[in-house]
């Protein structure tokens, strides 16, 4: 082993990378669960998003450094202009009451000269005929993947392109999560989707339909660089959808190149090779071990901001304002399952960056006497850095308000559940469970999205009190007065005489949860209510939920853009789980509730659906139909070398802002992996000394049998 | 020996059959075809349309096992089990819930797995045979007995110890080799060898165990006396007698694995980031991608099928004496 060693050459030894992989400007990271899908119609995860939010440009972006989160143009020349139209189709004034929009009209004009990644799909010949659009079993034998065809050629986006992808939204085979959604919205979309799934149904499963044979009459193309979306109502939120990777645009070329049947028996497939039109593109694809992006040679002209929030400058985050992106190359996400191995490879240098798993956690952070998270001096040592982030999620234990016994919006019930939000000490479980990575949720609206106010005007007052400059949990006395003023003093029913037990629905239940299930008893347990914990694996709790039939449960909601009504509406009574499907899971039904949601849904932002949105609060903290848990804190360590870093919970194409320094990454590398040989020698001699006297003994024992 | 080989075949139809019906009823007691559209669809936004549209699409709409509402023969045909069946009996995999092509996953992820295992088998039983040898050779010395309890000690630890502590002695105190990860062609010896090590040195607890009892029932038997009475060296009568005789159980215990080699190591696979098939089933499993598992369980079972039938062909080869009727 040792002597197959000597040949590795000079750079460390155990690089996992070949030689001179380190001295590129390539950013070496990992993920640990494979994308399902690719498309942009279908992706929808986090994970997903990561790698085709690098290679799909919608029309619009999230500013990079600026807070709270704000759009600007990416493809578009400027942000969408939007007009309101009556029945009649006649322009309304930007002002006029919500009752009389009919339709609300986006206009999108691209910048011009935007092309696409270079692909075999655009590739024609001499007579103009595309080259790979009906590929002969003999091409077919010789290609295993993309890389294996000769040409690739590109060509300028059109409006059509964008269109185009908002047409295949509607494919009954792709799936799209966001199909129903914007069946309610997009004029002529459901139409669209039935007229395609009638097609399929006549053409058989494998039919290919061609989508530009298909009209949708909400989506108008203008000109090669304009066009209109028009949607039912007033819908605001368009604009952020109009940031994610859904409304990227999509050649016709590659649907027909990746639908030939001998690509799709080699899993070459749109859904795992995008063609996109941003700074990376795609070049190695292989899941079960690697994913590589390069730098997209046709990438049009962007320059890193110029602006950012207070501070940014000082943290260097303005050194490279001004300048061209992307500034990596080329970026190698690799495979890794287990957090111990992707952890050592972290801290030897061969990541660039790294989360942080609860395994690792105590050697990396400490946190300081103030509370602050603080890097250990190991980590220091080595220019680790590290950020966190407040995520724009929600994490809550839900109740079915359908159930009789929790459920119900008197004020009977309201009490108990008040009492429960109390007891529940969710800054104990932060700090327990999360290694404090969790600020307690004070309402349905998470730091930095409009809505969340600091202070005392943002505190749950059901659940706390203002002492000194911080919030304080009521104390337990409090709680027990609740519920004894709902009818169930020291956790018995007054009526009954019987002791209260409430039903828990966790999926979680392995022996590491054992500490965090007797947590929950154990806070019940405060009021003297039983509670009795059904474990069941997560299809029987979909069901369950699907059903209504469970009585307390935990769920949490990660958010799609950063805008009040995407927390709120999952109270939204239209928006039931039980019986509806929707979002809701708790199945709350408030008449107030649900008229304010409307009106503070189509509002813009400003001091008047601020005020509707504390209203919105007041009730729901009030009814309690969650325990509000927690937001969580996303903790990232990144290497001295790794620079540019803003942790952004919106934007998902941010690698071509962020830059390496190769030179002290090499050198850092060489320092800290230097290979020891002298053990595995020891060890030898060691082992060859422990022989000789056997084989002495046995040469004694065979010349002692020859006499 | 032609009739043995087609009635062994014809043997395992049912076998194949009853594997194919028992994973098919095994997995549909755990999810149903709407858990399937679910965790396929993902967990936001998936309305009752959209997981109708997908099972439909997918057959996954139809009875499991019996149609009460078709007529005749399509009472058996118009449902999941015979839809899904049919093919996997002619190898033909089709495509995974995900819509990938499950023939083409597998002849892509078994060479990495093939890449581990074959000179993992191949240097494992080399090395066991060999250290069994020498304790044999050693025999009644200090040797064999501390040997021994080496090898006890070696059992009693858990292969993910052995990995662990492989990867933090020889990647991270050490630094000699990568931690984890996987390359093709010349630069793949550098990710292989210490998976490669872990998984020998693992091996040799049980391995020279099994084997040193395999040849201590040969050493004592005449025609090793023949052989020593001869003046034949005791390595030699070891290596070249005890060894060729003790063949038929250490060909039982390989020829019956060598089929099974592609499908990989989970555990190996996962900890050292190899891209091969030992964790195609499981991901499967979790993914509740049905498509997938009944291609694994049956393409298991019949190299399974396959592994015993060259057993016993092998036994043909090493003695004789043996004739297959």
């Amino acid at each position: 082993m040792a002597i197959l060693l000597t040949a590795c050459g000079e750079g460390p030894w155990n690089s996992p990378y070949p030689a001179g992989a380190a001295s590129g400007r390539t950013l070496f990271a990992s993920f640990s669960e494979r994308p399902k899908h690719l498309d942009p119609a279908r992706a929808y995860s986090s994970d997903e998003f990561r790698i085709i939010g690098q290679v799909y440009e919608p029309p619009l972006q999230y500013h990079y450094l600026q807070r709270p989160y704000a759009l600007e143009p990416l493809t578009a020349g400027v942000l969408p202009t939007v007009r309101y139209l009556d029945r009649d189709l006649k322009v309304l004034p930007d002002d006029a009451p919500e009752a009389a929009i009919a339709y609300s009209e986006y206009a999108i004009h691209l910048k011009p000269g935007i092309r696409f990644q270079p692909h075999p799909a655009f590739v024609r010949d001499s007579e103009g005929a595309y080259r790979y659009h009906a590929l002969t079993d003999e091409q077919l034998a010789s290609i295993a993947r993309l890389d294996d065809f000769g040409e690739r050629a590109t060509r300028e986006v059109t409006a059509e392109d964008y269109a185009h992808q908002i047409k295949r939204l509607a494919h009954p085979q792709l799936h799209s999560p966001i199909a129903e959604l914007m069946k309610t919205y997009i004029v002529g979309f459901r139409e669209l989707a039935d007229v395609l799934k009638r097609d399929l149904d006549a053409r058989g499963p494998r039919a290919v339909l061609d989508l530009r044979d298909y009209a949708l009459e909400g989506v108008q193309v203008m000109d090669g660089q304009h066009y209109r979306v028009r949607l039912h109502g007033k819908y605001p939120q368009f604009r952020f959808w109009l940031a994610m990777p859904f409304f990227a645009p999509m050649p016709w070329e590659a649907e027909r190149f990746y639908s030939q049947p001998g690509l799709v028996a080699k899993n070459i497939t749109l859904d795992w090779y995008p063609v996109g039109t941003g700074a990376y593109q795609l070049i190695e694809n292989n899941p079960n071990r690697r994913i590589v992006l390069g730098r997209n040679p046709y990438f049009h002209d962007e320059f890193y901001p110029t602006e950012g929030e207070p501070g940014d400058r000082e943290s260097g985050l303005l050194v490279n304002a001004g300048n061209r992106l992307p500034f990596i190359d080329r970026v190698v996400l690799a495979l890794e399952k287990e957090t111990i191995p992707y952890w050592n490879k972290f801290l030897q240098g061969y990541y660039d960056s790294s989360g942080l798993a609860s395994d690792n956690f105590d050697q990396a952070v400490q946190f300081s006497a103030q509370g602050n998270a603080e890097l250990t001096r190991e980590m220091l040592a080595q220019g680790i850095s590290l950020e966190t982030a407040v995520a724009a999620s929600s994490y809550y234990m839900g109740f079915n308000l359908l159930d009789p016994v929790i459920g119900g919006l008197d004020e009977r019930h309201c009490k108990l559940r008040q009492a429960l939000s109390i007891a529940l000490d969710y800054e104990e479980f932060i700090t327990i469970f999360m290694n404090g990575r969790g600020i307690p949720a004070q309402g349905m609206v998470p730091p930095g999205i409009f809505g969340h106010l600091d202070g005392l005007r943002g505190i749950n007052p059901y659940v706390y009190d203002w002492v000194g400059n911080a919030p304080r949990r009521k104390s337990i006395e409090a709680a027990r007065q609740r519920l004894a003023e709902a009818g169930y003093p020291r956790g018995v029913d007054a009526v009954t005489g019987k002791p209260l037990v409430l039903y828990l629905d966790i999926t979680a239940r392995g022996p590491d949860d054992k500490s965090l299930l007797n947590w929950y008893r154990k806070q019940f347990d405060k009021l003297g209510i039983q509670l009795v914990l059904r474990a069941t694996d997560y299809n029987q709790f979909q069901q369950k939920m699907a059903n209504g039939n469970a009585q307390i449960f935990q769920w949490g909601w990660n958010a799609d853009y950063p805008d009040p009504e995407n927390f709120f509406f999952l109270l939204y009574g239209p928006n039931r789980k039980a019986g509806l499907g929707g979002e809701n899971a708790a199945n709350y039904q408030s008449e107030r509730f649900d008229r304010l949601f409307e009106r503070m849904r189509n509002m813009d932002d400003g001091p008047a659906r601020l005020e509707v949105i504390q209203q919105l609060q007041e009730i729901v903290r009030h009814d309690a139909p969650w325990i509000f848990g927690y937001h969580p804190k996303s903790f990232a360590l990144h290497h001295a070398w790794f620079r540019n870093l803003k942790p952004n919970l919106m934007a998902n194409n941010d690698l071509k802002y962020q830059l390496i320094e190769p030179a002290q990454r090499v050198a850092r590398q060489r320092e800290w992996n230097r290979p020891r040989v002298w053990p595995l020698l020891v060890g030898l001699i060691l082992f060859f000394a422990a022989l000789v006297p056997a084989w002495h003994g046995y040469r004694r024992r065979q010349r002692a049998s020859a006499l | 020996m032609s009739a043995y080989l087609i009635r062994r075949l014809l043997y395992a139809v049912p076998l194949l059959l009853g594997v194919n019906i028992l994973t098919f009823l095994l997995f549909f007691v755990v999810n149903t075809p709407d858990d399937m559209a679910r965790m396929q669809l993902g967990q936001k936004r998936v309305g009752p349309e959209a997981i109708r549209d997908w099972k439909h699409e997918r057959g996954y709409d139809l009875p499991l096992l019996w149609n009460e509402g078709a007529e005749g023969t399509a009472q058996v045909t118009e449902t999941i089990f015979y839809q899904k069946s049919v093919g996997l009996f002619l190898f033909r995999f089709g495509r995974s819930d995900q819509g990938r092509d499950i023939g083409a996953d597998i002849r892509t992820r078994m060479w990495p797995s093939l890449a581990i295992a074959t000179p993992s088998l191949v240097l494992g039983v080399a090395v066991n045979v060999s250290l069994a040898l020498l304790v044999v050779l050693f025999r009644l010395t200090y040797l064999e007995f501390w040997g021994m309890a080496l090898c006890v000690a070696l059992m009693s630890v858990s292969s993910l110890f052995y990995i662990i502590g492989g990867q933090y002695l020889f990647g991270k105190l050490l630094q000699l080799v990568p931690i984890s990860g996987y390359d093709g062609g010349r630069d793949a010896w550098r990710f292989l060898i210490l998976p490669l090590t872990i998984s020998v040195i693992s091996g040799i607890g049980s391995g020279v165990r099994w084997y040193r009892t395999l040849f201590l029932d040969e050493v004592e038997k005449d025609y090793v006396r023949t052989a020593r009475a001869k003046g034949l060296g005791e390595l030699r009568v070891l290596f070249t007698h005890v060894l060729r005789n003790a063949l038929i159980p250490i060909l039982t215990g390989i020829v019956v694995l060598l089929p099974l080699l592609f499908t990989g190591s989970l555990l190996n696979e996962s900890f050292f980031a190899i891209p091969g098939l030992g964790s195609y089933t499981i991901d499967a499993i979790q993914q509740q991608d049905f498509a997938i598992v009944r291609s694994m369980v049956y393409l298991g079972s019949t190299l399974y099928i396959l592994g015993l039938l060259l057993t016993d062909i092998s036994y043909t080869l090493v003695d004789p004496r043996v004739r297959l009727h």
